[in-house]
């Protein structure tokens, strides 16, 4: 109709590995929220998910890995955004992530990680709390 | 802010931005459309429609590469419906376009209907304007999964495909009405499939039936005229005598795609040649004026009512018992010609 600000929310699954049921379940709850989710589903390399964040507009970028390969795709994804002037869009994971690597992910511009066992409605609230439509 | 510059030059975050900008009705985004309007009208507009599942993702990937190789720029519009609950949306259509994610001569947007019925989204039509005034070359438009009624798509694009796979069970009874009516050209898709041949029978068969069948003269007077314009479903507005093609394809492997592009490239050609036509030429801009007509006074009309408020006023006179709405809703669009 008229002005209607969303929240925009690209989940996306870098690397390799194969199990998207919780990328899936992420999304359908941001859905459910009210949000609007772009998923472009699995075997992401970072620069695929950058060129799509940035075209897409999205407020956030949520990267889910249950690889073991967060410590390199993570902050590949953040630079990558910086780069292509997506620097604004706020980063954030889930998966199998230990938590001796959070902080140092966390440094390296990843703004929130959720580890396995996280409630969706946590996950929903975290977006509300932190990221606008911009 | 987003400069006229940028975007001419298909800066990506000034596109994307854009659209966000039009997706969410700033009234920014109005300013820069009408500096963009003069750039408008080079591109080639497809629209693409079906039923679910019928592989219209799928075949456009496939037309994104065969216009690439062709050496056009490619901007797509995949529109998924938004949950009528939430207002949210799950933006799926990228997922079989990913090849082309790091093409720099393609552009790929997903909205979500918010609400807005006819297969498409209700900012779609300015979403296309902005992109083709950006210089890109084709511009593909991928509606909803549709029906039968959701045939807005045809208002806006010069050549239609309308996309349907085999053994849908009786998938010509279901499109017969509506969508049927608005194909250029038909894309019987998934055509390795059993019941192919019969499906491009059907189709024949019906188009067969369908060309004997005139439009009566419209001789209902003007208000049914309006009536047309503003409700639909519209006349169709297209080169004269295009007589719709069926073609087979298989959008996984790319079979067919080749007589897909031949089939259409002959429709632009034929879409041209109606344009030199200055009555074919004034009927689409009358349409293109009274959709965006409709959607400003839309707009003004929910800014008077929500935004300063009158929306109470109103309530309260109805509950007072003191007037009807037909009077009050009468009132309040006079009273917009003074905003």
């Amino acid at each position: 109709m008229t002005e209607q600000r969303k929240l925009r929310i690209l989940i996306a699954k870098p690397g390799l590995d194969g199990h998207d049921r919780g990328a899936k379940v992420v999304a359908r709850s941001l859905r459910d929220a009210g949000m609007e989710v772009i998923y472009t589903g699995l075997h992401q390399t970072p620069e695929m998910i950058v060129a799509t964040a940035i075209q897409e507009d999205v407020d956030a970028v949520g990267l889910s890995i249950m690889s073991g390969a967060h410590n390199v795709l993570m902050p590949a994804v953040v630079e990558g955004l910086r780069q292509k002037g997506g620097g604004d869009i706020v980063v954030f994971g889930g998966g199998i992530i230990p938590d001796d690597d959070i902080p140092r992910l966390r440094e390296q511009g990843v703004h929130q990680i959720f580890t396995p066992g996280t409630s969706t409605e946590n996950i929903v609230k975290w977006i509300r709390e932190n990221i606008k439509p911009r | 802010m987003i400069s006229l510059d940028a975007l001419r030059a298909r800066e990506v975050r000034a596109c994307a931005r854009l659209m966000r900008w039009l997706d969410d009705g700033l009234p920014e985004a109005r300013v820069l459309l009408k500096q963009l309007y003069p750039h408008a009208g080079k591109a080639w507009l497809v629209g693409i429609t079906g039923n679910p599942g019928a592989g219209k993702s799928t075949l456009v990937d496939g037309l994104i590469q065969k216009f690439r190789t062709r050496g056009q720029t490619v901007a797509v519009v995949a529109v998924d419906p938004s949950s009528p609950f939430s207002r949210g949306a799950i933006l799926g259509d990228r997922i079989r376009m990913q090849q082309h994610a790091l093409d720099e001569g393609v552009f790929i947007r997903s909205f979500a209907t918010r609400g807005h019925l006819g297969g498409l989204a209700s900012t779609t039509a300015d979403v296309v304007h902005a992109l083709d005034a950006m210089g890109w070359d084709v511009i593909l438009v991928e509606t909803v999964g549709v029906g039968q009624d959701e045939v807005e798509i045809q208002n806006l694009a010069h050549t239609t495909l309308v996309v349907m796979a085999p053994g849908m069970g009786d998938e010509i009874q279901a499109i017969k009405a509506g969508i049927l009516e608005i194909a250029d050209v038909f894309v019987v898709n998934k055509a390795d499939r059993d019941g192919a041949d019969r499906t491009v029978r059907e189709l024949q068969m019906m188009l067969e039936l369908g060309s004997s069948v005139e439009e009566p003269e419209d001789g209902r007077g003007h208000e049914s005229q309006a009536r047309k314009d503003f409700a639909g479903p519209m006349r169709r507005l297209g080169p004269r005598g295009w007589r719709p093609r069926i073609v087979k394809t298989v959008g996984l492997t790319g079979e067919g795609l080749d007589g897909l592009v031949e089939a259409m490239l002959e429709h632009k050609k034929a879409y041209q040649e109606a344009m030199k036509d200055v009555d074919f030429k004034k009927a689409l801009l009358r349409r293109e004026f009274l959709e965006i007509f409709r959607r400003t006074l839309l707009q003004r009309g929910w800014s008077y009512l929500m935004h300063e408020d009158h929306i109470r006023e109103i309530v309260e006179e109805l509950f007072g018992g003191k007037t009807d709405p037909y009077t009050l809703a009468e009132q309040a669009v006079s009273a917009l010609g003074r905003l």
